[in-house]
């Protein structure tokens, strides 16, 4: 292919960020260059990281060494939020303004960075600073959140708020997930193999593959990320797959307002990520494996990142692990600003260094994932639960919760509650007593609405406290347990502005593949500001059916599940709360 | 050998085609129901191959025989029994055993809703097809009121060749498509940006003559809503002159390599206005470059030049 670009040529600092991505330069053309195009995500954060934005030198540069073609490359580069094609101040504070962080004053901190620093998203830097608004940024619990990401030669990207919380339960002898949060050194991998780490992978080895499988069907552990996809199931269809390589992918890229699960066991147990990634390949026969995190998440990126470089080191990663002959390795893409990159497909085309769109299903990512292979993608906390089913054995685990909900489940309490943040109960304990763990709401409010699963979740009023937080509990009362968020909304809060929000995120995340959820999440934006203004077409019955016909249309015929549930939380809202719109 | 052989060797006589690919064997046979009605149909078929040969009308925009599907409009979506969302006709294979419904109630409000958000977000004046849907699903754009989010925007005309007009654009990535790996390899356009901020472009969105683009015109040729267009339409389409039940269309054979594709060639008042090439033609499948496309001007030049030549 003729690489044809115009414009700069790349100056020696352009091509030494690309460089430290993609090696130095080989006289790669054709296939051979473009076989390394899953290199083009990673080289595109090392230019923003060294420049604070996408230099057209740097990108010719890039086109020609992977032989990407010019355009190609331009649609990659503007899918993804963090990355900017014009020059843009090294510093860039993004200030979330989502839900959970509205209702903490996001908008206090909006009007004093713009009071410090100027408008939003501007260009000229005052300070050397430029601030933006953001989606859900992941830090729930420590409401209102910001991220700076900084860019320079040896930049740091860090949360403002620098200290890392303990989680409210720790020091509690039952917990399995969280037991190591803030007890056991997470750069450490002596300390994590002291505390009983990598036993669950020596015992997998003993047992092989196939018992391996077994146990994980026994235990019925299902997906946590938000789908409830039996885990064991998967897995078993790709160790039967015949098309070789298999390849297993952690899905790190929590993007779902109100979760923080993920982040919290990337940051205080890496090596559990990596062991569970590691029994999952040895069980389908994988050589490689990726975990995807979240771009907005650096410090959860630098812990597994020193994590899988300590465990090549110990022998727990590469060839031959553990003596076994079995050899495995990982590597860390990060995102760059997508949430519909946690979707498994857009994930896989993500990785690929493609624009993230989702994929028609089927095929299904265990016929035909990441690069056409069969594909084990799994969360970061189901793959957290697999040491524990291989220490205890499946039976013991599916012993755990209920018959259909089994094991340990995490839960990200948000909001107006007293101690939010992340917390590990068995499955089975009802919405009440799960708040009631967190203490409740705080100053004697009551509560008027809790949002289940995110944003692609289910809105509940207080009637319904009392409902066990399992699937099929959840699912008996038209909700879901999405990926485990739990968000409490008190009486003074105005819902009608929340749901404005909620509109806004899937109109702004919408990948734009498909006219039901490009265009049906703008409109249901349009139609929700009708009926806050008062300015309905027709009267406010013909405006709710006419909402009602657009969540329909993008439930039933979009892509992926983003489209397909853009209007859960909206339409839950509507038919559950009592809405001043109404 | 007898005496009455001829002493020479007679060649066997010239295939008129290129040779045809080795036969597969035959694909199994499935058995299928079709709103309501039994159908056995080969396996191989998509659900929208196996809806036509029924004789039922599926709609498509972002369709094209001679493209990959991408299954972005979702305008052919069609309901399966047990499935929790409709699936796209134009992609999805049949499986024995499938029960689809083409016409119920589901189905018409995701057809008829696709159609609305199209219809009031997109102008599409010159998408004739596009509007006969709009009158078949009873869709009514205008009910989303004017003070809507459109893709509005200024025309790109920024060649002497083809007219972009992207406030026509449905986004259906034909002519992405037809400008990459389905035919021209030459990738100057890409999806950019994403929501409903998604465009074509070219890199940065320079002009088209900074781009890769060769000029075959196959963009157009895929576009079905007339937002890519010959320069020669757009400039009649704004003196109103563009008048197509005076067209008559002629298929003929490109005069300028030895290839031989067939060209199409729409003309008006005596004067070629379009080419195109069929798209079942095994040489073309649509396809044609920017000399068959647009290399047309010598046949009226020469008319005018030399008035009494003709």
């Amino acid at each position: 292919m003729d690489i044809r670009v115009h414009g700069p040529k790349a100056i020696a600092a352009e091509r030494a960020a690309v460089d430290s991505v993609l090696g130095a330069p080989v006289p790669l053309t054709g296939h051979a260059a473009r076989s390394r195009r899953d290199l083009l995500l990673p080289a595109l954060h090392a230019v923003q990281s060294r420049f604070g934005w996408l230099t057209p030198g740097a990108l010719n540069y890039i086109s020609e060494r992977l032989t990407v073609p010019p355009a190609e490359l331009f649609g990659v580069a503007t899918f993804y939020h963090l990355f900017s094609l014009t020059p843009q101040p090294p510093h860039v504070i993004y200030v979330c303004d989502d839900i959970a962080c509205r209702i903490q004053g996001a908008e206090v901190r909006c009007a004093k960075f713009e009071a410090e620093f100027g408008p939003a998203d501007n260009p000229v830097a005052k300070n050397g600073v430029t601030w933006r608004r953001s989606p859900c940024l992941g830090q729930c619990e420590r409401a209102p959140a910001t991220l700076v990401i900084e860019a320079g030669e040896a930049p740091l990207s860090y949360s403002l708020l620098q200290e890392e919380g303990l989680i409210p339960q720790f020091g509690q002898p039952r917990l399995r997930l969280l037991r190591r949060i803030g007890r056991v050194d997470p750069e450490s991998v002596e300390a994590y193999r002291s505390d009983g780490g990598y036993r669950a992978l020596e015992r997998a080895i003993q047992l092989g593959p196939q018992e391996v499988i077994r146990e994980v069907i026994a235990s019925n552990l299902v997906g946590r990320g938000g789908a409830a996809f039996p885990t064991g199931r998967k897995w078993d269809a790709v160790a039967k797959a015949v098309a070789r390589p298999h390849y297993v992918v952690c899905n790190a890229d929590e993007s779902e307002p109100g979760t923080f699960k993920d982040r919290i066991l990337m940051e205080g147990d890496p090596f559990a990520v990596i062991e569970g990634m590691t029994i999952a390949a040895y069980a389908t026969a994988s050589e490689r494996g990726y975990i995807y995190i979240r771009g907005e998440y650096p410090l959860a990126t630098r812990r597994v990142d020193a994590a899988i470089r300590a465990a090549r080191v110990a022998g727990l990663l590469g060839n031959d692990i553990l003596g076994s002959g079995f050899s495995f390795d990982i590597e860390v893409r990060r995102g760059a600003g997508a949430y519909i990159c946690g979707e498994e497909t857009a994930l896989f085309n993500s990785i690929e260094g493609k624009r993230g769109e989702p994929r028609n299903k089927p095929p299904f990512p265990v016929q035909a994932g990441l690069f056409g292979k069969p594909t084990v993608i799994n969360n970061v906390e189901t793959l957290v639960n697999v040491p524990l089913i291989i220490l205890d054995g499946g039976q013991a685990f599916a012993g755990v919760g209920t018959s259909g909900s089994t094991g340990p489940k995490l839960f990200c309490l948000s909001g107006h509650i007293v101690r939010p943040g992340l917390y590990e109960v068995p499955f089975g304990c009802t919405l009440r007593e799960v708040i009631e763990m967190a203490g409740g709401v705080p100053n004697g409010k009551q509560i008027q609405a809790i949002l289940l699963g995110g944003a692609a979740g289910t809105f509940i009023g207080p009637e319904k406290l009392d409902v066990p937080l399992t699937f099929e509990g959840t699912r008996a009362i038209g909700a879901t347990l999405g990926s485990g968020v739990v968000m409490i909304f008190d009486e003074t809060v105005d819902m009608t502005d929340i749901l404005t929000r909620v509109a806004a995120f899937f109109r702004d995340e919408s990948c734009g593949q498909c006219v039901p959820c490009r265009v049906g999440t703008v409109r249901q934006e349009e139609l929700l500001a009708r009926l806050k203004s008062g300015k309905t077409i027709g009267t406010k019955a013909d405006e709710l059916a006419l909402l009602k016909e657009i969540g329909q249309a993008m439930r039933d015929a979009s892509i992926c599940g983003l489209g397909q549930t853009a209007s859960n939380a909206i339409e839950s809202a509507l038919a559950n709360l009592k809405l001043p719109i109404l | 050998m007898s005496t009455s052989d001829p002493i020479w060797f007679t060649p066997p006589p010239r295939p008129s085609r290129p040779p045809a690919p080795p036969e597969q064997p035959e694909a199994t046979q499935v058995d299928i129901r079709i709103d309501g009605q039994p159908a056995r149909v080969p396996g191989t078929m998509t659900i929208l191959e196996a809806c036509r040969s029924r004789g039922i009308d599926t709609p498509t925009l972002c369709y094209l025989e001679n493209l990959t599907p991408v299954n972005v409009c979702r305008v052919c979506v069609v309901e399966l029994a047990g499935a929790r969302t409709l699936a796209p006709a134009c992609s999805r294979k049949v499986e024995a055993g499938m029960d689809i419904q083409t016409n119920s109630d589901r189905v018409k409000l995701a057809r008829k809703m696709v159609l609305e958000f199209l219809g009031s977000s997109v102008d599409l004046s010159t998408a004739p097809q596009a509007q006969s849907y709009i009158k078949r699903y009873e869709a009514r754009p205008e009910r989303y009121g004017s003070d809507v989010e459109t893709v509005d925007q200024p025309v790109k005309i920024d060649n002497d060749l083809y007219v972009r007009d992207y406030s026509k654009c449905i986004l259906c990535y034909k002519c992405v498509e037809a400008c990459g790996t389905d035919a021209q390899n030459t990738f100057a356009i890409a999806v950019a940006a994403r929501g409903f901020d998604a465009r074509i472009s070219t890199e940065n969105d320079v002009p088209l003559p900074e781009s890769a683009c060769v000029y075959c015109g196959n963009c157009i040729g895929v576009c079905p809503t007339g937002a890519l267009m010959f320069k020669s339409e757009y400039e009649m389409r704004q003196a109103g002159t563009w008048d197509e039940t005076r067209q008559t269309k002629t298929d003929t054979i490109c005069p300028y390599c030895g290839v031989g594709c067939t060209l199409t060639l729409h003309t008006q008042d005596n004067r070629i206005v379009k080419v195109t090439s069929p798209l079942d033609v095994d040489v073309t499948h649509g396809h044609l470059c920017i000399k068959g496309r647009f290399g047309f001007e010598f046949v009226q030049n020469r008319e005018e030049n030399s008035g009494s030549d003709g």
